[in-house]
């Protein structure tokens, strides 16, 4: 396996060929921010929050394979300043009451805005109209959490086998649909899919096993996201 | 074609149509339009019996419907009218027109009279800018509108229900072949030498099939052709590589997907020198090694799909197409039409290849490039109508003779769609270099005000750009230019073109999808009044984001009717600031936030306006 060499943001990074620049930073233990890159799936490379500059020219880090001698930003002002453009972009998108959602303190936009030090988004809400789907006796899908990641549309259909779910629509009205005529119970979704596993925020939940760990003591309340990767940096030699 | 087959077992349809496509998921855009001709829209069922016939999810099919918007998934009305509202329509008195239809119909946009006869609906750039106010009845194209013209049509319709009869004049050229019957003009103002001069049929192929594949991919190299649909890649290149990648399958698609607004130019090329690009995608085959080749036809277009099906057919009659093409032994290439259904987005090369594949039409990750992995995972060379008629001519002329037209970094010549404000609206073909002012001359504009180089993702270019040169290294265009004179409101132009956008995004990345929508409610404050210097800044910022960050072509480009009006226009939007004087934000009405409430507590508040 060839190995390649490049920096990020100065530090010099070691990968192999065909790997990502995302999975190569992650190793080395510098964070790249991302809400629809999710470890075990193919990369999508839908939420763009992970946009670094690559010899200068902007390139999705999840979908963007290493290659020699590149000078990768991702650190940068001006990367961060869009970075928080697009954080701000979900959170008026949809609708996003981290107060009385379940997934708070473990989901993942919530986390990322935390680390963004987002306090109130500088755009307007868009207060879309969203349908809930709670025909399932297991599952829900509340689509006005929804960031059109697709992590539930890959692991369904690599992992799960199933092509529960698809987008429907387009542009602003591109929302996430299911293979039946119209209720998630006429799925073949089971309690046991991966696809319930991978959703970064509240849109796609387990019912009955609410709060079982309670808000304070959950996964970002703990450490900020990102926290596990950037722990994998090796200490600076003196 | 407006005529639905007779009624007959939704299910036998389906399996009928299904079958006529080998029961091929690839095949899913004709499909599904096969199905809709049949019973008028895709209804539940439909979708369902078409993924039980394709072994695929019904979600799949759910989701390529609701992409495309001349699909439908509720009943529309037996004939449906699809009026153009673009920028230079609605110039050219759309509106009006509009009103008339709405009236005459008694419905408004959007709807469907009651006993199910016709259906009204809007629809962006048609390709018929240099005839506005035009629009779509079924695949009919009715041009040259006008509110009699339009009280004609529905009084027409209501009487014999056929759209076909109310062509009431026949264009020019091939516009009146038996088998295109349309009231389309050419509008052909200046013929170069490259696309539009006269020519001999099979020369270009001839020569091609004399030299090897790597010959003519030196040709095309030697002659310095770059792509002509906007991003100027050279052609050659992209053909070496697709030639180079691994496969034994490998395609050529022509992108006839012209949906820039503004720009009509392929529409002419396909009427009048079809086959010159039928001829130039034959000599690519050859020189990349596919045996393969499909046209994705905008589905604005539908009305050209019979005639260039019997061009392909009288090629292959004439040896120009199928085995052994013109005594040359083992080679061997073939031309499907794919047609397309109202999405500018499928005009991007990896959302082309997408639809082609039966898919919604969202752009691919790059890389795999399609000359890696394309159209079926195969090595895939898409160019434009243009690209390959250049092709066709480079060969038979030779690559010296191209090479010595234009400029030094862009060779040949250029096909301009050129419409708004000016006298003569048509299509050009100059030679690359050639003057904005020298070409504003031809077309009889006065008292210009701006220029959309390109069409709404191109660039708004004023006065002081005049004297620049049109090629790819200084005012690069894929062919659109819509002239604006001194008393268009540019901000009402540049809202609407930031509609389209918002309208033909995919939705698959963030900044696309939102940002456009958000672009355009902060372009909408200024128009408003209600903006302060700072919010022009956040204006700009958040254009950049979108620029910056967007997936692909469509939203890195998106927000250029912004950036550069504020560029070359900023005293237009400074004209519409207030200043900020009471320490409170001016986009923040609080009468208006306080308004509902207000309305439900049943009496007014303190800051209710008088």
């Amino acid at each position: 396996m060839n190995t390649i060499k490049f920096t990020i943001d100065g530090v010099s990074i070691e990968a192999e060929s065909g790997q990502t620049i995302m999975s190569a930073a992650d190793e080395a233990g510098v964070y790249i921010p991302r809400l629809c890159a999710h470890p075990d799936l193919k990369p999508y490379g839908s939420c763009r929050v992970c946009t670094v500059l690559v010899n200068g020219r902007p390139q999705a880090s999840c979908t963007q394979p290493v290659s020699d001698g590149i000078v990768v930003e991702n650190e940068s002002e001006a990367i961060q300043r869009i970075r928080r453009d697009i954080i701000e972009m979900l959170f008026v998108e949809g609708n996003h009451y981290c107060m009385y959602c379940e997934k708070s303190g473990n989901c993942e936009l919530q986390a990322i805005g935390y680390r963004f030090g987002i306090t109130a988004p500088k755009y307007p809400f868009q207060f879309p109209s969203q349908n809930i789907d709670a025909s399932h006796p297991y599952v829900f899908i509340d689509r006005n959490r929804c960031i059109l990641c697709a992590r539930c549309v890959r692991a369904s259909r690599d992992i799960d086998g199933k092509q529960i779910f698809q987008f429907v629509g387009r542009g602003p009205e591109r929302h996430l649909g299911i293979n039946a005529e119209a209720h998630l119970r006429d799925t073949d979704i089971d309690i046991t899919d991966k696809a319930l596993e991978v959703c970064p925020v509240g849109a796609l939940m387990k019912k009955g096993i609410g709060y079982a760990v309670p808000v304070g003591k959950r996964l970002y309340d703990i450490e900020p996201i990102g926290s596990d990767i950037e722990a994998r940096r090796p200490a600076p030699t003196a | 074609m407006s005529e639905r087959l007779v009624a007959k077992d939704l299910a036998a349809a389906v399996a009928e149509v299904c079958q006529a496509c080998g029961k091929d998921p690839h095949r899913l855009m004709d499909i599904v339009r096969g199905v809709q001709k049949h019973a008028g829209h895709i209804s539940g069922e439909a979708m369902s019996l078409i993924a039980g016939e394709l072994g695929i999810p019904r979600v799949e099919v759910e989701s390529v419907v609701s992409f495309y918007s001349f699909y439908s998934d509720t009943p529309q009305g037996r004939i449906v009218i699809r009026l153009c509202n673009d920028v230079i329509d609605r110039l050219a008195g759309a509106d009006g027109v509009a009103q008339v239809f709405c009236d005459e119909l008694g419905i408004g946009i959007g709807e469907t009279t009651p006993d199910g006869a016709i259906h009204l609906t809007t629809t962006p750039c048609i390709g018929m800018c240099d005839q506005a106010p035009a629009a779509l009845i079924d695949d009919v194209v009715v041009t040259s509108l006008n509110t009699d013209r339009a009280r004609d049509i529905v009084r027409g319709l209501k009487e014999h229900k056929d759209p076909r009869r109310l062509i009431w004049t026949l264009g020019d050229g091939n516009n009146a072949d038996d088998l295109v019957q349309a009231m389309v003009q050419n509008n052909i103002r200046h013929r170069g030498q490259v696309i539009l001069s006269d020519y001999d049929e099979g020369q270009g192929l001839e020569k091609a099939l004399a030299l090897s594949p790597a010959e003519v991919i030196r040709a095309v190299n030697n002659a310095r052709l770059r792509g002509r649909g906007g991003a100027g890649f050279p052609a050659g290149m992209k053909w070496q590589f697709t030639r180079d990648a691994d496969g034994d399958r490998k395609f050529i698609i022509c992108n006839a997907d012209e949906g820039e607004p503004g720009t009509f130019k392929d529409r002419v090329v396909l009427t009048e020198r079809a086959d010159l690009m039928f001829e130039g995608m034959t000599i690519a085959g050859y020189a990349i090694g596919a045996a393969e080749g499909l046209i994705y036809l905008r589905g604005e277009y539908a009305y050209l799909e019979d005639y260039l099906t019997s061009l392909i057919d009288a090629r292959r009659d004439k040896g120009f197409l199928g085995q052994d093409i013109l005594g040359k032994a083992g080679f061997n290439f073939d031309i499907r039409i794919q047609m397309g259904a109202g999405s500018y987005i499928c005009g991007e090369e990896t959302a082309l290849i997408s639809s082609c594949e039966g898919q919604r039409g969202d752009p691919k990750t790059r890389p795999p490039f399609p000359a890696q992995e394309g159209y079926l995972k195969c090595p895939t060379v898409v160019n434009n109508v243009e690209t390959f008629c250049a092709v066709s001519r480079i060969l038979d002329k030779g690559a010296g003779w191209f090479a010595r037209m234009g400029s030094s970094g862009s060779s040949g010549t250029k096909l301009l769609s050129i419409s708004g404000d000016c006298r003569s609206p048509g299509v050009y073909e100059v030679e690359f270099g050639t003057k904005l002012s020298e070409v504003l001359k031809m077309v009889g504009a006065e008292r210009v005000q701006a220029v959309q180089m390109g069409g709404p993702s191109g660039q708004l270019v004023g006065p002081g750009d005049f004297e620049r040169t049109i090629c790819y290294d200084d005012l690069a265009t894929g062919g659109a230019m819509m002239v604006f004179n001194k008393d268009r409101d540019l901000l009402q132009i540049v809202d609407e073109f930031m509609e389209f956008f918002i309208d033909e995004s995919c939705g698959y990345c963030t900044p696309c999808r939102v940002g456009n929508v958000l672009l355009r409610q902060a372009l909408g404050e200024v128009i408003a009044g209600r903006a302060t210097a700072a919010d022009l800044d956040r204006l700009a910022e958040l254009a950049t984001s979108v620029k910056t960050a967007s997936r692909c072509g469509l939203g890195q480009t998106s927000p250029n009717p912004i950036l550069s009006s504020l560029e070359r226009f900023r005293p237009v939007y400074e004209a519409r600031l207030r200043a900020e004087d009471d320490g409170l934000i001016p986009s923040f009405d609080l009468a208006d936030a306080v308004g509902e409430a207000a309305a439900i507590a049943g009496r007014p508040s303190a800051h209710t306006k008088a």
